[in-house]
């Protein structure tokens, strides 16, 4: 494994941090682009002899992680009104610190995993972690706009382990696009029905309500 | 082509063909057509194994089968009393329900026949967005809490379940390069080759991905709100179709753990999340006031015992394939009776009680209902709900039996406390609704020939099925009692 591949794969964890930590918004789907833009980049850095596949997934991943879900997301934001502000359940501090954990755990577990084939030691434990930021983001969060940043964060996870597979079995990493089908209906709903916040749980009470 | 692709291309060319007709009659006509056609489809399939194809990624194992045909004989169920429902309740025009309902038949197809993990997935990926739809039909404010729920948890689980399948690709990345990836047949054939450590991760991704879409407790928050909003049929669709392929995806993995001699690490995950949900399911059906969501209650309890029964093998194997039949018949009934109970109330709203006088066949059929799903003798659900019982009993679990029967129990009184009085009640506004609760033949065919079918099923398993039950009984380390 090369050194470049090694310093995207630390961006795209760092991305993660940026999530998890910032206040504003804007800030978290930003941070999610350039994770966006970095996963294009590691199957091109992780496998240097060129192939007309990878450059596809990775031109691809690209424009659709980097480029057109967070500009779409970034439109939903203004079209409905949402508030600037992330507003976790969770604080930013301790949201930081369960991150760093999870990062670390990820890390002392990737040892015990046998390394897929020229895929680097850095790549599973990135993955992992990423998967379990995307889902801290997801689960901490009280609005819809965030609930779907953190199911981004989560798929950038499953496509970097996609990726340990990618030159062994054609046309797996890719069937990832088809969760981009979910995030695409999100941000439709958040549009069209102005979904600002999350849902509880319908109570028995506001049974009555429901007939419209 | 050949049986097996025209079993999924079928419904899938219905659904374009439903998009193009502009009347509502005929649009309703042609669903019943396509249903009918499946039905026959799936009838030949029982006369001999059509060869698998694609590279072997469509198949039809005996497991399959049972699947199939049971979505496809609630199919034909429900596309019968969609025509008297869409005549009833249609907000924007009946146009992308049908096309949705046949999406949906053609990508449950495509599960109950897809022996390649990945193709399972992208059929279950393919419910799940063509049942959000349907359950938002009604367009008002609470469905559309119900629909972001739903598809929240359950896109977060078929996200885990891709990663799982990932794993599981990863878990064959030592065999070398003469298998094919994914592919059922040689993850079998060449299960004890394949990396423990990977196959276990695989297994537990699987597991907690598939289990949101069955409802598996913890995983079944979306279950009551979704089932409570969405209109009978839906919600039948989803408790009798929807977790029945899900439930396919769970036995497909432990079929290959248990080919990989890794049962030992299955067995206690499953009996786990067969006995929280049961106890969960069972504890919540008591005090519910709304129909639907105890039915979804009652879905979760179900779903535990089946899980319970894929746990823990040997004749409960059996018993639990057998009951996933039986359950996926009686909810069926449930459901589309249950729709009947709210068009007769006037509304989601309205006063439910009083139904014997309001609409006398949909009274008898809940009640029918009821002591199907709770187990009673002339039902086919009690032999399977005995069989697993018994299977626990003779695995040398006295505990877990004994803990299946106490929640049993619990379930069928909390229902009946529900059911025997909106049967019986009267109701509190008399006169002025009724107008509104006139039954049609549309809306009482399909859940009658549920009823007849679980009823059947109870006096006579047929030896075809029987067969089958056997043979998929036989790759889950399960044997016929």
């Amino acid at each position: 494994m090369s050194g470049p591949a090694e310093l995207v794969l630390l961006l795209v964890v760092l991305a993660s941090f940026l999530v998890l930590g910032t206040a504003r918004l804007s800030t978290g789907v930003r941070a999610v682009a350039f994770q966006g833009v970095l996963l294009g980049l590691v199957p091109l850095l992780l496998f240097p002899t060129w192939s007309w596949h990878r450059a596809a997934l990775a031109a691809g991943t690209m424009a659709i992680k980097g480029v057109i879900v967070p500009r779409f997301l970034l439109w939903a934001i203004r079209e409905a009104a949402v508030r600037r502000e992330m507003e976790p359940r969770l604080g930013y501090v301790p949201s930081l610190l369960l991150g760093t954990v999870v990062l670390a755990v990820a890390f002392a577990l990737a040892g015990r995993w046998p390394v897929p084939e020229g895929g680097g030691t850095l790549l599973v434990p990135v993955a992992v972690a990423t998967v379990v930021h995307g889902l801290l983001v997801l689960t901490a969060s009280r609005k819809a706009v965030t609930q779907v940043v953190g199911y981004i964060m989560m798929e950038n996870g499953i496509y970097l382990f996609g990726l340990t597979q990618a030159e062994r079995v054609p046309f797996l990493v890719e069937l990832g696009v088809l969760l981009d089908v979910f995030v695409g209906v999100f941000i439709m709903g958040i549009v069209v029905f102005h979904i600002n916040r999350e849902f509880d749980s319908i109570k028995a009470s506001r049974l009555v309500e429901g007939a419209e | 082509m050949t049986l097996l692709h025209a079993l999924v291309l079928l419904p899938a060319l219905g659904a374009l063909g439903a998009a193009v007709h502009r009347t509502e009659a005929y649009r309703t006509g042609w669903l019943l057509v396509i249903a009918a056609l499946h039905l026959v489809l799936t009838g030949l399939a029982w006369t001999g194994a059509p060869p698998p194809t694609l590279g072997g990624w469509i198949a039809l194992d005996a497991i399959g089968l049972i699947v199939l045909t049971v979505v496809s004989v609630l199919f034909a169920a429900v596309a019968v009393y969609a025509v008297g429902y869409l005549r009833r309740e249609n907000p924007r025009g009946g146009r992308a329900f049908v096309s949705c309902l046949l999406a949906f038949l053609s990508a449950a197809s495509l599960v109950a026949l897809s022996h390649h993990f990945a193709l399972l997935w992208i059929g279950l990926e393919a419910t799940t967005l063509a049942v959000a739809p349907l359950i938002f039909h009604r367009h008002d404010r609470r469905s559309l809490e119900a629909v972001w729920k739903y598809l929240m948890l359950s896109s977060v689980g078929i996200a885990l379940a891709l990663l799982g399948t990932f794993l599981l690709a990863a878990s064959q990345s030592v065999s070398g390069d003469a298998v094919r990836p994914l592919v059922l047949e040689d993850l079998m054939a060449g299960a004890p080759q394949l990396h423990p450590a990977w196959l276990k991760a695989a297994c537990v991704f699987l597991l907690v991905g598939y289990g949101t879409k069955m409802g598996l407790v913890p995983l079944h928050a979306w279950k009551p709100d979704t089932y409570a909003v969405a209109p009978g049929l839906v919600a039948g669709l989803m408790a009798g179709v929807l977790t029945m392929i899900a439930f396919l995806g769970l036995t497909r993995i432990t079929q290959v753990m248990i080919a990989a001699g890794l049962g030992g690490f299955v067995t206690p995950l499953l009996l786990t999340f067969g006995l929280a949900s049961l106890a969960v399911g069972a504890a919540f059906i008591i005090g519910q006031s709304d129909l639907k969501r105890m039915l979804a209650y009652s879905s979760v309890e179900h779903m535990g015992l089946l899980t319970l029964g894929l746990g823990l093998g040997g004749g409960s194997a059996y018993g639990a394939l057998l009951h996933a039949v039986n359950n996926g018949l009686a909810k069926g009934l449930l459901f589309l009776t249950a729709g009947n109970v709210v068009l007769a109330a006037g509304g989601v709203a309205g006063d439910q009680r009083g139904l014997l006088r309001r609409a006398p066949a949909s009274a008898i059929l809940l009640l029918a209902g009821l002591l199907a799903v709770a187990g009673s003798p002339p039902f086919g659900t009690f032999l399977s709900e005995f069989t697993i019982v018994r299977g626990a009993f003779g695995a040398g679990h006295p505990w877990i039996g004994a803990a299946a029967l106490l929640c049993l129990a619990v379930a069928f009184v909390g229902m009946a406390r529900l059911i025997v009085p909106m049967v019986y009640g009267t109701s509190a506004e008399p006169g002025g609704r009724e107008a509104r609760g006139g039954e049609n033949a549309w809306l009482v065919a399909g859940p009658v020939a549920l009823a007849l079918g679980v009823l059947l099923l109870g006096l006579f398993v047929p030896p075809a099925l029987q067969r089958q039950l056997a043979a998929a009984a036989a790759v889950l380390g399960g044997r016929a009692p």
